[in-house]
This record gives structure tokens, C-alpha cells and sequence, in this order.
């Protein structure tokens, strides 16, 4: 099998096995993106030389019995706004341009304890502020299926680099649907863990209720055994839980016997293209033949998501990233006169369209004489979508949804009307605002050959359910073909 | 009807934000302000008398550990990304007068 087509846990088991190298898993990635990088654009930074050396380091630690986890000696790549000591953390933002931390996020500590090598920092949204990777200011990130289209967002590099072999795994972050999204136009694996279960220490902050890292890989197996490595409590995050972890991972051949699925006849509503919708239909049948009860059941607080979302995120977002003034670290405008001026200046030209537009959105709903109407409003609104989910949980195991109501669109298509591409993350938000977790996983592909994932939602902890389900789901399915083999040529 | 953004709160909200736009990027991003909030405006439809605000889902504790120095003096490091400084200082236009 060629190298670049394994999956991560089959590198390890190599690895492991002594058939090949942990060098020679870093040169298969490295040899993709000397062949795909240039039209991808998956990376805004590599890290070649260390990765090299980590490699030898690594293999040392293998040999000596300190890295003995099922990961170790993986290539895997970082969503840019997850700090790194000593590397650029950008955000994909001018305003941190050349901010390089003096501490690391808790989940890169983690990575290194499992033996895993950094290959490179990728391409988001500003700030994660996006759904199609295209707000950088480092350029866009192109879907390797198809590079005319998307690669979705935020963590569209993330997704992009894992979809062109370009990274075995990848570590990207989720407040809306930033790992969901980008991993179902891609073809790849995504899970959001349930809130508080991977630690937020180190993660450039956007909406703070909502954020959380999580695994981006090639399958449902791939993906629970990174979200092992990096979940557990973390005293430096005030918000991460003291969870007894299970073992992530799954039981495979199992059927779905017994378990129930319930699907929001809201989510079948008009305004989901026909290839999705095919995909959604057939998906649901083939959890059937497995033995799965699947219904459909009412979901009304579904129109009422997307306005909580984006007034609760917004405001969240404002007050985040008020730290951004030009004093301790990033740019600063080149002129202005007094404090207030370079502060205004220094965001004005630092910030791109979109984060402004979420800045001055969440400025307004939280500003004097606005908060009760909207902010207030919203958390109220949260608060009964999230009593909605509670009921569906007590009748079903697993949410099925689709993930998106379309699959990637062309490049320069939706940054035109913000509103239109807001109302896409119509499946994936209400997930962060109740904590849930959530897996996203290839279903299908649609009529012009674009990847259309297939999403399944548990309650809060229920991460080994999803992962149940989506094995099983998988099994069924047959492989997925990657990018290079089922997409357009590169 | 949703509020409308004048040149008043428009100014206002700026000023919050601490972002000056001026010109075509200032209407835009009043449009763009005044379609959202048209938009979310839908939220007026959900009946929330007698729910109570829910801003985390697992409760807010305060959380509580020893106040120990785990990192050391890292002042050079933190400086050195800083856009300016002085005599090992962040260095900021004057504040007072």
C-alpha cells in the first residue's frame, strides 16, 4: 500500500512492526505537499527540518519503550490558532502576523507526550471567523477534490491537508461547525467533543461558551484515537471538566441493533441541494439495513439556531478579541495620534471584513439599551434549544443530520452575501450551543463528484455512541476513495 | 421592525469596537449590521417568558488551585514580540496630559 493512502493508525502499526521508518512517515507527507501544496495551499507554515529531527527523536523513543501509545511516530498538522512555542500563531490574521507565543497550548504538550511529529501550522478563517476558509489574509486553501471549489471552514486547511494526504491527521477547532463543515467537503473525519473535554488552554480564543478543539482524520478509528491523546482535564482551562474518560474507540462489525436515531423533519426542510439530500436519504437507509431504529421527529426550535448562534458568538467574539490593540504583541498601525487613535487604527487596518463584522455585530447586541433584546434574548432562546435536545435524547441515542444544506461551493462565491453563508451552518450550530458532540463523516459523493458528509450527534459525553454508530455506518459503506483517487486530478 | 442602524449608533457601535471605518466600508458594514439584525430578528417569535438566561451548560463554579509560579520570568521573551518598547517597558503613546 502506498504510504501516503494509510490510514494514521496504520503508520504507527508499521511503525511499530519495524517495516518502516518514523522518517519515512514524515517524507510520504512531505513528498504530497512538494507535489499538491502549490495549488492547495493547506499550510501557512512547515516545519521540515524539526519534523526530521523529531522523527529521529521519536524513533529513539519507540525503541526505548517512552512512546508506546498507538499514535506515536504520526505526522500531524495544526490549525493556526492553536499555540506552538516558538512558532507563528497567526490566526490567519495581519493582527498576528508575526505573533510568536512563549507558551503552548495544553493539546500540543499532549501530541509530543504520544510521540506524534509536527509537520505545520494551516490556513482558517480569520480568527475562525468563516465558513469556507477564504476570510485568511494568507490567501485561500483549495478543496483537494476539486481545487475550483472550497475546502469549507474555518479549519479548511486543517481538512484540505488530511483530504491530500498532506498530513496523516490534523488538530482543528470547532464554535460552529469549523470541524464538521471543512471534513464533509473534504471527505474526511471530524469530531467535536462534547464542550470541556479537550482543554481550551492555548487555543486563540473566538466565542469561549463554544470552542473546542478536535480531531480531523481519515476514519471514525483514526479520529477516537486522537481524541484520546489530547481529551483530559487541564487545571490551566477553567472551563475543562473533570470527565472520567472512556476509552475512545469502537467495536467493529458490531451492528446497530437496538439503537435508536431520530432525525429533525426541520432539518428535510427546503434549500438542501439534491445531491445532499440523496446522500442524507441513502445514509439513513443503510443505518436501517444495519438493524438501527431510525424516525423522523419535530425539531422547533431549529429556524430559532442560527440567530441565537451568531448574536451569542458575536458578542462572545467582540470581547475576545478586544485584547487585539497593538501594545503587547502583533502589529500596530504605523501612524496615529494618542492611545485611542492607535488602538482604533491598529484594528481598522489589522482585522479583516468579517471579524469586524462579527466585532461590531456583538458590540451592539451587548452595547447599553440592546443587551436585554438581543444578548439576553439569545441565551433564553439557547436555553430552550437545549431543553429541545434533552427530550429528543431521552427517546433517541444518536441526532442524524447533514452537515451542510450543500456541498463546497466555488471559490468566490460566498463572501458576496454573509447572511446566505450563515444561514449554511444551519445543522452544525446548535451542537456547540448545547455541548454536544458530534462526528462528521463522509456519506456519499454528489453528482458533480464533491464529497457530502453525513453527521451524527450524541447527547453530552456520549462520544463512544457516535463512535459506535459511525464504525458501524463506515463498515457498511465500504472505504471511502481519497481525494486522489476519487477527485479531479491534480 | 428591527432597529435601525443611524449614524448615531452606528458611531456608537464603532467606538465600542474600537474600529474607525469610513467611507464605502462604513455603509457597507452598516448594511451588512442592519440585514443581520433584521435577520436574527426572527428570534421575537420564540416565546422565553419564564425561561431564565442560559449562558453555560455545565454551570459556572469558580474554579480554585494554588497560586504557584509554574513558568518563570519570561519578560525577554514577551518583550522581544512587543511593537515597541522602552527600557524594558511596553511603550504606548502618552496617556495622560
Amino acid at each position: 500500500m502506498e504510504l501516503s493512502q494509510m490510514t494514521a493508525l496504520e503508520l504507527s502499526r508499521n511503525i511499530r512492526e519495524r517495516k518502516i521508518s518514523v522518517s519515512d512517515g514524515v517524507e510520504s507527507v512531505f513528498a504530497q505537499i512538494r507535489k499538491k501544496e502549490k495549488k492547495i495551499h493547506a499550510y501557512l507554515d512547515l516545519f521540515e527540518e524539526d519534523a526530521y529531527k523529531r522523527a529521529e527523536q521519536v524513533q529513539k523513543g519507540i525503541a526505548q519503550g517512552i512512546y508506546t501509545g498507538p499514535l506515536a511516530g504520526v505526522p500531524i498538522a495544526v490549525k493556526d490558532n492553536i499555540c506552538i512555542k516558538g512558532k507563528k500563531t497567526t490566526c490567519a490574521s495581519r493582527i498576528l502576523e508575526n505573533f510568536i507565543p512563549t507558551y503552548q497550548a495544553e493539546v500540543i504538550d499532549r501530541l509530543e507526550q504520544a510521540g506524534m511529529i509536527l509537520i505545520g501550522k494551516t490556513n482558517m478563517d480569520e480568527f475562525a471567523m468563516g465558513s469556507t476558509t477564504e476570510t485568511s489574509a494568507f490567501g485561500v486553501t483549495t478543496n483537494p477534490w476539486n481545487t475550483a471549489h472550497v475546502p469549507g471552514g474555518s479549519s479548511g486547511g486543517s481538512c484540505a491537508a488530511v483530504a491530500a494526504g498532506e498530513a496523516y491527521m490534523a488538530l482543528g477547532s470547532d464554535t460552529g461547525g469549523s470541524i464538521r463543515q471543512p471534513s464533509a467537503f473534504c471527505g474526511v473525519t471530524g469530531i467535536k467533543p462534547t464542550y470541556g473535554t479537550v482543554s481550551r488552554y492555548g487555543l486563540v480564543a473566538y466565542a469561549s461558551s463554544l470552542d473546542q478543539i478536535g480531531p480531523v482524520g481519515k476514519n471514525t478509528e483514526d479520529c477516537a484515537a486522537l481524541l484520546q491523546v489530547i481529551a483530559g482535564h487541564d487545571q490551566k482551562d477553567s472551563t475543562s471538566l473533570r470527565r472520567e474518560l472512556p476509552k475512545f474507540g469502537l467495536t467493529s462489525g458490531e451492528d446497530l441493533k437496538g439503537m435508536k436515531f431520530g432525525v429533525p423533519e426541520e432539518y428535510m426542510a427546503e434549500g438542501m441541494e439534491e445531491g445532499v439530500r440523496n446522500t442524507f436519504l441513502a445514509s439513513l437507509k443503510l443505518l436501517e439495513e444495519l438493524g438501527a431504529d431510525v424516525e423522523f421527529f419535530s425539531m422547533k426550535t431549529t429556524e430559532y439556531v442560527i440567530p441565537a448562534y451568531y448574536i451569542i458568538a458575536s458578542a462572545e467574539a467582540s470581547s475576545n478579541l478586544e485584547r487585539f490593540d497593538g501594545v503587547k504583541y502583533g502589529f500596530r498601525a504605523a501612524e496615529y495620534k494618542g492611545l485611542y487613535d492607535m488602538y482604533r487604527k491598529t484594528r481598522t487596518q489589522g482585522f479583516g471584513k468579517e471579524v469586524k463584522r462579527r466585532i461590531m455585530l456583538g458590540s451592539f447586541v451587548l452595547s447599553s439599551g440592546y443587551y436585554d433584546a438581543y444578548y439576553l434574548k439569545a441565551l433564553k432562546a439557547k436555553a430552550i434549544i437545549k431543553k429541545e435536545f434533552d427530550q429528543a435524547f431521552e427517546k433517541y441515542d444518536v441526532i442524524l443530520a447533514p452537515v451542510a444544506p450543500h456541498t463546497a461551493p466555488k471559490l468566490g462565491e460566498s463572501l458576496k452575501d454573509p447572511l446566505a453563508m450563515y444561514l449554511g451552518d444551519i445543522y452544525t450550530v446548535a451542537v456547540n450551543l448545547c455541548a454536544l458532540p458530534a462526528i462528521s463523516l463522509p456519506g456519499g459523493l454528489d453528482g458533480r463528484g464533491l464529497p457530502v458528509g453525513f453527521q451524527m450527534i450524541g447527547p453530552c459525553f456520549g462520544e463512544n455512541t457516535l463512535i459506535r454508530a459511525a464504525s458501524a455506518f463506515e463498515n457498511a459503506r465500504g472505504t471511502f476513495p481519497s481525494a486522489e483517487k476519487g477527485g479531479i486530478k491534480i | 421592525m428591527a432597529k435601525i442602524i443611524d449614524d448615531e449608533t452606528m458611531e456608537n457601535v464603532c467606538l465600542l469596537a474600537k474600529l474607525s471605518l469610513e467611507g464605502e466600508e462604513r455603509e457597507a458594514a452598516r448594511a451588512e449590521m442592519q440585514k443581520m439584525l433584521t435577520y436574527v430578528e426572527k428570534l421575537d417569535q420564540l416565546d422565553t417568558e419564564g425561561t431564565e438566561p442560559l449562558s453555560h451548560i455545565f454551570g459556572s463554579e469558580n474554579v480554585f488551585r494554588e497560586d504557584e509560579i509554574v513558568n518563570g520570568n519570561q519578560k525577554d521573551a514577551m518583550l522581544f514580540h512587543a511593537p515597541r518598547t522602552k527600557d524594558g517597558q511596553y511603550h504606548v503613546p502618552k496617556t495622560i496630559g
